[in-house]
């Protein structure tokens, strides 16, 4: 904020509050030519009113809130760019970068400010740090079967990934379903972790370009033939000779490519919908899932922990 | 009409008459929005599968119907009642005045068609899209042409206390609502703010409070100073303490919209200052509350028998515990546990339901007995009835969303001591606030019952009278400042 209108602030503010007082001061006067307790000279429709003084009580409450904003902005921030005696700030609000908010952090450590909210994060950090540390140095197999290790990671799993995931972990439409066999990456501990630590980008393309809206219904029954269900056999055969542009990811046999996330066709499992309309769908406008990168929100030891859970979860 | 001779001059009672009426209406029609969308957080299938019955466009119906439909209806209906008798001389302008009521409902009409269309600005309490907003700006600049002009040519030496806060209230409003509806249209059914960022926030908040704080608090106030001493047939209790709590509350009242917006990306001085003059603000909202309650002393015995006067009296007392809890919520370590919780809504409608539609009751059954030249209320017993629904409404409307709103704050930050995380996952606290969201759906249907009441009780008292006509005589014509 530029001096102008720091100083606009701080004046603004300081004369506010001495007209409040002014005004305050001046009715606590009987000013009137009214004696106390008799009524004013004046009547509005049949209503009169009596020149009574201020009640006292109210009057030391009205003086106690003045006097403590005044103390409360010589302690905080408020009078514009005057920071606060006590150098108190609630967070590092200036940064826009997370390069940026972690020198913040160090600088203000430095400068003897309290930032609350790093302030309360380096406390957790310092009194959870060391137990998120430890698990982290077990490997997931192991800790799959150490039952607190498990609640935490539930713990975490609910108040992180459930709102996509699900509060069971069992998905929704777009949304993969964690408790089966079936993964898009792969399923052992590493993959699980690599995903939550760098997060996935699914690429499926739309096709509308490259085929008419006949080709598309083609392609879709000989997809859905894949997983066995009953189709005309006559559009799947036809599908059938397109599905090389298909395979180039999802493989010849429409087995799918966990290297490149892209999906199982023949399990029945599906992301989008199975159905010939979700399907087509898909085919025609394309898929983009994205799984965040959940590093810089919640630290590599946690996610150890998050993986144990749910790597549990497709073992039972 | 407004000279039947030159000695006298007749009040213009039809457009106070047409806004009671319709307040009484509105009041019912946004109260059961209100309880509908209660009864769709309990049952969520409520919503049938229709979007335009979702909660998500039939709560901005709610609101917008018990604020500009019911509240603000009452206040222009009173204020233009008020502005007459105590100045002592008809409206600047019936024309105008008309075009004020014809306008405004039509305004309404407008919201409870496109709310639930889902065409929408998006800004709480102004959700509104701009042909609509250039509407109500031309609505109320012909309001404040009206008051004022009436004001100005007024036959009292001096302005009475309810006129300076219904004053108070049409100016500020304006501001508030031209200031926050700038926008940039896209096509006529959509526009987008002005302002971007943290800025639109505190734009959005600095109107929004100040909604609050001029509408729902010095708008009501005004009514409130001309039908509390009207009713209990006594003066007002404090001269010197209606000037001061006047200046204070309008002027505190403007800083305080930071408050709603504690521990985002406002900067925090912003934040600081937005809190220092709430608490602050807390001591002049008292001010109007110990005026009104103590134009009572000498006339306690009147609350045993007068359910009116108890309408008014309650509401005062619903005005001083909101205007505590408001300060307080606004302390930033408190706003930590009460924001995003349903604490918030309780608090807004211990205001809503028992500062602003109490008080608003109150003034409807003593004023239109008197605008269809009856000297009661058709049955007094009735009102009685609805004293008592309405207030246990509110009553279990506050308790049950205090315990949820602390409820759901003590459970988001529950942490468990052994590892840091979080106890409850937020959909957790959601299962637990059930019981009291049912609860409060059931308050909702005492309110909805209560204002049933009143309308049969309002068209009975009309049923049997004839509209009032209210002639004054006045001086000759060359002490008199119009003619």
């Amino acid at each position: 904020m530029s001096s102008f209108w720091s100083a606009w602030i701080i004046v603004l503010t300081l004369v506010f509050l001495v007209v409040i007082i002014a005004i305050l001061r001046w009715n606590m006067k009987n000013y009137t030519h009214i004696k106390e307790g008799e009524l004013m000279d004046h009547e509005f429709d049949g209503i009169v009113e009596i020149n009574n003084p201020l009640p006292k009580w109210w009057t030391i409450l009205f003086w106690i809130t003045i006097v403590w904003g005044f103390i409360y902005l010589a302690l905080y921030p408020g009078l514009g760019n005057f920071a606060g005696l006590l150098g108190w700030t609630s967070s590092n609000q200036q940064v826009l970068s997370l390069e940026e908010s972690k020198q913040a952090v160090v600088y203000a450590k430095e400068a003897g400010k309290i930032v609350q909210y790093d302030r309360e994060i380096s406390q957790a950090d310092e009194q959870f740090g060391p137990i998120f540390e430890a698990y982290a140095q077990r490997p997931i197999k192991e800790l799959v079967n150490d039952e607190d290790a498990v609640k935490i990671g539930q713990r975490l799993f609910l108040q992180n990934c459930a709102q996509c995931h699900g509060s069971n972990a069992m998905g929704g439409k777009g949304f993969p379903n964690l408790t089966d066999d079936d993964w898009l990456y792969g399923g052992e501990p590493e993959d699980i972790k690599y995903a939550l630590i760098h997060g996935r980008r699914g690429q499926m393309p739309g096709w509308s370009q490259q085929f008419n809206d006949q080709q598309i219904t083609e392609l879709a029954t000989y997809v859905i033939s894949l997983s066995g269900r009953k189709v005309d056999p006559q559009l799947a055969a036809a599908g059938k000779q397109n599905f090389a542009v298909c395979a180039a990811c999802h493989g010849m046999d429409g087995k799918g490519n966990q290297m490149l996330g892209a999906p199982n066709l023949t399990d029945n499992i599906w992301l989008y919908g199975g159905s010939q309309a979700a399907i087509e769908e898909t085919l025609h406008n394309g898929r983009y899932g994205v799984m965040p990168a959940w590093k810089d929100i919640l630290g590599e030891d946690k996610i150890h922990v998050i993986t144990a859970y749910v790597y549990g979860l497709s073992q039972e | 009409m407004s000279q039947t001779s030159p000695q006298q001059i007749e009040y213009n009672l039809k457009v106070v008459r047409q806004f009671a009426v319709m307040t009484v209406i509105w009041g019912i029609i946004g109260m059961a929005v209100g309880t509908f969308i209660a009864a769709q957080l309990v049952w969520p299938e409520l919503n049938f599968d229709i979007p335009y019955l979702t909660y998500s466009r039939l709560r901005p119906l709610h609101t917008n119907a018990v604020i500009f439909a019911f509240g603000t209806s009452a206040l222009m209906g009173t204020s233009f009642y008020i502005v007459q008798k105590t100045c002592k001389t008809p409206l600047f302008s019936d024309k105008l005045a008309a075009f004020v009521f014809w306008s405004w409902q039509t305004i309404i009409v407008l919201a409870v068609i496109t709310l639930p269309l889902g065409l929408t600005s998006s800004k709480e309490y102004a959700e509104l899209e701009w042909p609509i907003d250039i509407l109500i700006a031309l609505s109320w600049v012909a309001y404040i042409i009206v008051f004022f002009g009436t004001l100005a040519k007024r036959r009292t030496a001096h302005i009475y206390v309810a006129n300076w806060f219904l004053g108070a209230f049409i100016v500020t409003v304006a501001v508030l609502h031209i200031v926050n509806s700038m926008s940039v249209p896209v096509s006529f059914t959509k526009s987008y703010s002005l302002y971007a960022g943290a800025v639109d926030a505190m734009v959005q908040w600095w109107y929004g409070h100040n909604a609050v704080g001029f509408l729902l608090t010095a708008g009501f106030l005004g009514m409130m100073y001309y039908f509390v001493p009207k009713q209990a047939e006594r003066p007002v209790y404090s001269y010197r303490l209606s000037v001061v709590h006047f200046w204070a509350l309008i002027s505190l009242y403007i800083w305080a919209g930071p408050h709603h917006l504690h521990y985002t990306a406002l900067p925090d001085w912003t934040q600081s200052l937005g809190m220092v003059m709430s608490v602050i603000l807390f001591v002049p909202s008292w001010g109007g509350m110990i005026n009104g309650i103590m134009t009572l002393s000498g006339a306690w015995h009147k609350l045993k028998t007068d359910p009116i006067l108890r309408f008014l009296i309650v509401s005062l007392s619903f005005y001083g515990m909101s205007t505590f809890e408001g300060p307080m919520m606004s302390i930033k370590s408190v706003n930590a546990l009460s924001h995003y919780t349903d604490w918030t809504i309780g608090h807004v409608h211990s205001g809503a339901l028992g500062w602003v539609a109490m008080i608003t009751i109150g003034s409807l059954y003593y004023l239109i007995p008197r605008l269809w030249n009856q000297t009661a209320i058709y049955n007094t017993r009735w009102v009685n009835i609805h004293f008592w629904l309405h207030t246990i409404g509110v009553v279990l409307y506050i308790v049950a969303l205090w315990i949820s709103g602390v409820m759901q704050g003590l459970m988001w930050r529950a942490v468990n001591s052994a590892d840091g995380t979080l106890t409850y996952s937020f959909v957790e606290s959601v299962e637990a606030s059930y019981p009291f969201w049912f609860i409060r759906f059931v308050a909702g249907l005492f309110i909805v019952a209560g204002m049933i009441l009143m309308a049969v009780n309002c068209y009975k008292t009309i049923r049997q009278g004839t509209p009032t006509r209210e002639v004054l005589d006045v001086p000759a014509p060359a002490t008199s400042t119009a003619a």
